[in-house]
């Protein structure tokens, strides 16, 4: 296929790195549901954030317009994806910034590598950033000899813990307080051995812990939110100033961003930047916004430079009914409303992209083949909140849905032997493709009411079905369906229905028995 | 009017009482009713578990059942079935490469109805009380199932028709727009996280002292019912389509185990 087209690399190149689910999402989930400390922590904050976007997205009357807009520029940005590259490259070229392609995961930590050995430093700074914990650049560059430090407080809490975030906004999301004392008590060095768990001194251990490194760091790494095309400007959106420090301080900048980033003009920030922070924090406004674009002459780092990442983000564009997901612009809004999320958390996703973004994402960048990321499409219950809340308007259930197809189909070409869920929807074809098979079946109603016994409640069914019986009855089924009831007696009024205000005529003589047939 | 009933093959098979009820409040309002007989099922549970191929001859029985000018519209007592027909059959048939059964599906959809919006949009009922002699001298509470809520968009229609039923109590649902865990297959495949959704549910149904959970869906109603039934609660589930159907001179009982199907009536 490849050899077809000279010199284009074969459709689609996934996507590597930390993407995957290294488990099936059934497995992970029963495990963090059995930790009920988690459990208190995510309900607690999910609920908090959930409260807070609520409140200040209804105080703006256009919000679903804004969403809208948010929606049409994003859609604009991905049919004209190559062209507004190209646009971006040659602004920020042109302002004295360097680009880098990266095809992968792979390329990208080598990139960065050797432009870290080219300063002839040994430690970064780090910006927050999702970019560089789905390529794993941290782990990379500690093999390369390189020490990346985390800046952001709750991603420093993660990296001294040793541990992997697991919400992309609030990543120690899993952690309470007297936790993340304890954290620090271990890890921190010079902290203070009377540390107490109360936020501002917390928060101050960590600033004192920062402020070394922000004031000797020659080299900072951060991702971007945005990337502007029309000048050639980068925007990164935080809470903390940790960010602001990393942009402004150190002599060389490194940021690596997705190439789904962009937006085609300075202007289209006035959606954005009402979208994201309303969205995440559940803010107004966010309190730093840093804007750059390329090398400012004796202002700032001067040795700047943009790695720009598909990582299997091509591939995700490449699929006509995925490829709004590239649309996401991280404010995790999903993952704060998903009843999914709140209690498992985000580790049981495997992936850096956790909840029902990343049930969606992480497929679409590595294939649904890879590791267990067939089992991440499973893990809603299409309730739908998420598409209510994203502010992009990504369809996340209809994807969900797409992607589940997509596992289905590649497991009939590749599985012989059909699965029990499989021989499920076999069955349930034939019975609900024919009224008059459906009919059929409903002659056996009986019988099920039979095996429920005396106290009309199922309490125990085999195989699959066992699933529900584990936390749930099953009613016993009617004596009689109502496609029965309607053919026999509808037209055929004798008595009174309770309930119903007319007549029927099953002509039993018993009342109960009148009622479909269900005593 | 004359107005097709889709009772949807949970209500058809398991809880033939919610079709009774919504045949008797249609009819108690002066139209009529027809049974297509050639439907079965909307095809969601193979769609949303991902089997497009198996959903393919399920939709199109629907739309060869539908595609009638026999009938004025079509009702069903479920927000999720109506959203499947409505959203994702032509999805089914465009995704099969049926362009043919699309349109066909687009028809039907449009001239479908979930059985709230029926009566608020087209048949103009705002008082069940004195319009539809409802009568339901119980305490209940509400869980608006997600589908109708999200997909349809149907708002306080159900809770409203409620309200003006005479004789009922009705109190607020803590978290009311959380998922009870049901979606279908999902309480199968995750298991797990489905029966701790369930769970929260459960524990704010019963926070209210109601006597029982109403709702515009079954298989919502069966899961909380499922649930409920299993922690040994007293508290029942019921289709708010037989509180409508309920009066002064026929009422729907109340009993222990109003929530199965077997015992309610």
């Amino acid at each position: 296929m490849s050899g077809t087209f000279l010199g284009m690399p074969a459709l689609p190149v996934y996507g590597h790195g930390n993407l995957n689910a290294t488990e099936p999402f059934p497995k992970a989930a029963h495990r963090e549901l059995g930790n009920a400390q988690l459990r208190a922590n995510l309900g607690h904050a999910t609920h908090t954030i959930r409260d807070k976007r609520l409140k200040v997205v209804a105080e703006l009357p256009d919000w679903e317009d804004m969403r809208d807009s948010g929606s049409a520029i994003k859609n604009a940005t991905m049919a004209q994806l190559p062209a507004l590259l190209e646009q971006f490259e040659a602004n920020f070229t042109a302002r004295g910034g360097t680009i880098h392609w990266a095809r992968d995961a792979q390329e990208a930590n080598e990139i960065v590598t050797s432009l870290v050995r080219a300063t002839g430093e040994t430690e970064v700074v780090k910006v927050k950033s999702m970019a560089t914990q789905e390529i794993g650049l941290n782990e990379y560059l500690e093999e390369q000899g390189i020490a990346a430090f985390e800046t952001d407080l709750a991603e420093l809490i993660v990296q001294l813990d040793h541990d992997k975030p697991s919400h992309i906004l609030v990543p120690a999301i899993h952690k309470n307080r007297s936790q993340i004392r304890e954290i620090f008590l271990r890890e921190m060095e010079d902290v203070d051995p009377a540390l107490t768990d109360e936020p501002a001194r917390l928060a101050e251990a960590a600033r004192r812990h920062l402020r070394k490194k922000f004031l000797t760091a020659k080299v900072a790494v951060s991702g971007a939110n945005f990337g502007l095309a029309d000048t050639g400007t980068l925007t990164v959106v935080e809470s903390e100033g940790n960010g602001r420090m990393c942009l402004t301080l150190p002599d060389t900048l490194i940021t690596v961003m997705g190439i789904e980033k962009l937006l085609p003009s300075w202007s289209d920030l006035e959606v954005f930047m009402q979208l994201l922070p309303r969205s995440s924090t559940g803010e107004r406004m966010n309190p730093y916004t840093s804007l750059w674009t390329g090398v400012t002459p004796g202002d700032g780092p001067q040795n700047v430079h943009l790695v720009l990442l598909d990582n299997g983000r091509t591939a995700a564009l490449a699929d006509e009914m995925g490829r709004t997901a590239l649309n996401c612009i991280r404010c995790s809004a999903c993952m704060n409303v998903c009843p999914v999320y709140e209690r498992t958390g985000g580790h049981a996703y495997g992936s850096t992209y956790p909840g029902p973004i990343g049930a969606i994402l992480s497929p679409l960048m590595t294939g649904i083949k890879s590791e267990e990321n067939n089992s991440l499409p499973y893990a809603s219950s299409l309730c739908g909140a998420c598409f209510d809340a994203c502010p992009v308007k990504i369809n996340i259930p209809e994807i969900l849905v797409h992607l589940r197809g997509e596992d289905v189909d590649s497991r009939r070409a590749t599985i012989k032997v059909p699965t029990q869920m499989d021989l499920m929807m076999k069955g349930a074809e034939w019975a609900f493709s024919d009224g008059a098979h459906l009919g059929l079946l409903e002659k056996g109603l009986p019988l099920g009411r039979l095996a429920a016994g005396r106290d009309k409640v199922i309490k125990k069914l085999p195989g699959l079905a066992g699933k529900w019986t584990r936390s749930r009855d099953l009613p016993a089924p009617p004596g009689q369906s109502f496609r029965q009831w309607w053919a026999r007696d509808h037209k055929a009024p004798d008595g009174v229905v309770p309930g119903t205000g007319t007549t029927n005529g099953t002509g039993t003589g018993s009342p109960t028995e009148s009622e479909g047939g269900q005593a | 009017m004359k107005i097709a009933l889709f009772a949807t093959c949970i209500v058809d098979a398991m809880y033939p009482r919610t079709a009774r009820a919504t045949v008797a409040v249609l009819e108690r309002l002066g139209h009529e009713v027809v049974f297509p007989p050639g439907q079965a099922c909307c095809g969601q549970m193979h769609v949303n578990s991902g089997y497009f191929k198996e959903a393919l001859p399920v939709v199109a029985n629907h739309v060869r059942a539908f595609d009638t000018d026999d009938y004025d519209v079509a009702v069903a007592p479920s927000g999720s079935c109506v959203a499947s027909v409505k959203h994702q059959h032509e999805l089914v048939a465009r995704r099969c490469g049926d362009a043919a059964l699309e349109a066909r599906a687009a028809v039907v959809g449009a001239k479908t109805y979930e059985l709230s919006q029926l009566l608020t949009d087209v048949l103009g009922v705002t008082d069940a009380a004195r319009q539809l002699g409802s009568h339901f001298p119980h305490k209940v509470t509400y869980h608006p199932s997600c589908h109708g809520m999200r997909l349809l968009k149907l708002g306080d229609r159900q809770l409203k028709l409620l309200a003006s039923v005479a004789g009922i109590e009705l109190v607020e649902l803590p978290e009311a727009d959380q998922c009870c865990g049901f979606g279908g297959t999902f309480s199968l495949k995750n298991a797990d996280v489905s029966g701790a959704m369930m769970e929260d549910k459960a524990a704010n149904i019963c926070g209210t002292g109601a006597e029982l959970c109403t709702g515009g869906d079954a298989s919502c109603l069966m899961h909380i019912g499922g649930g409920l039934s299993r922690q040994g609660s007293k508290v029942g589930t019921l289709h708010f389509a037989e509180i409508l159907a309920s009066t002064l001179d026929n009422p729907v009982p109340v009993a222990g185990d109003v929530q199965l199907a077997g015992g309610r009536r």
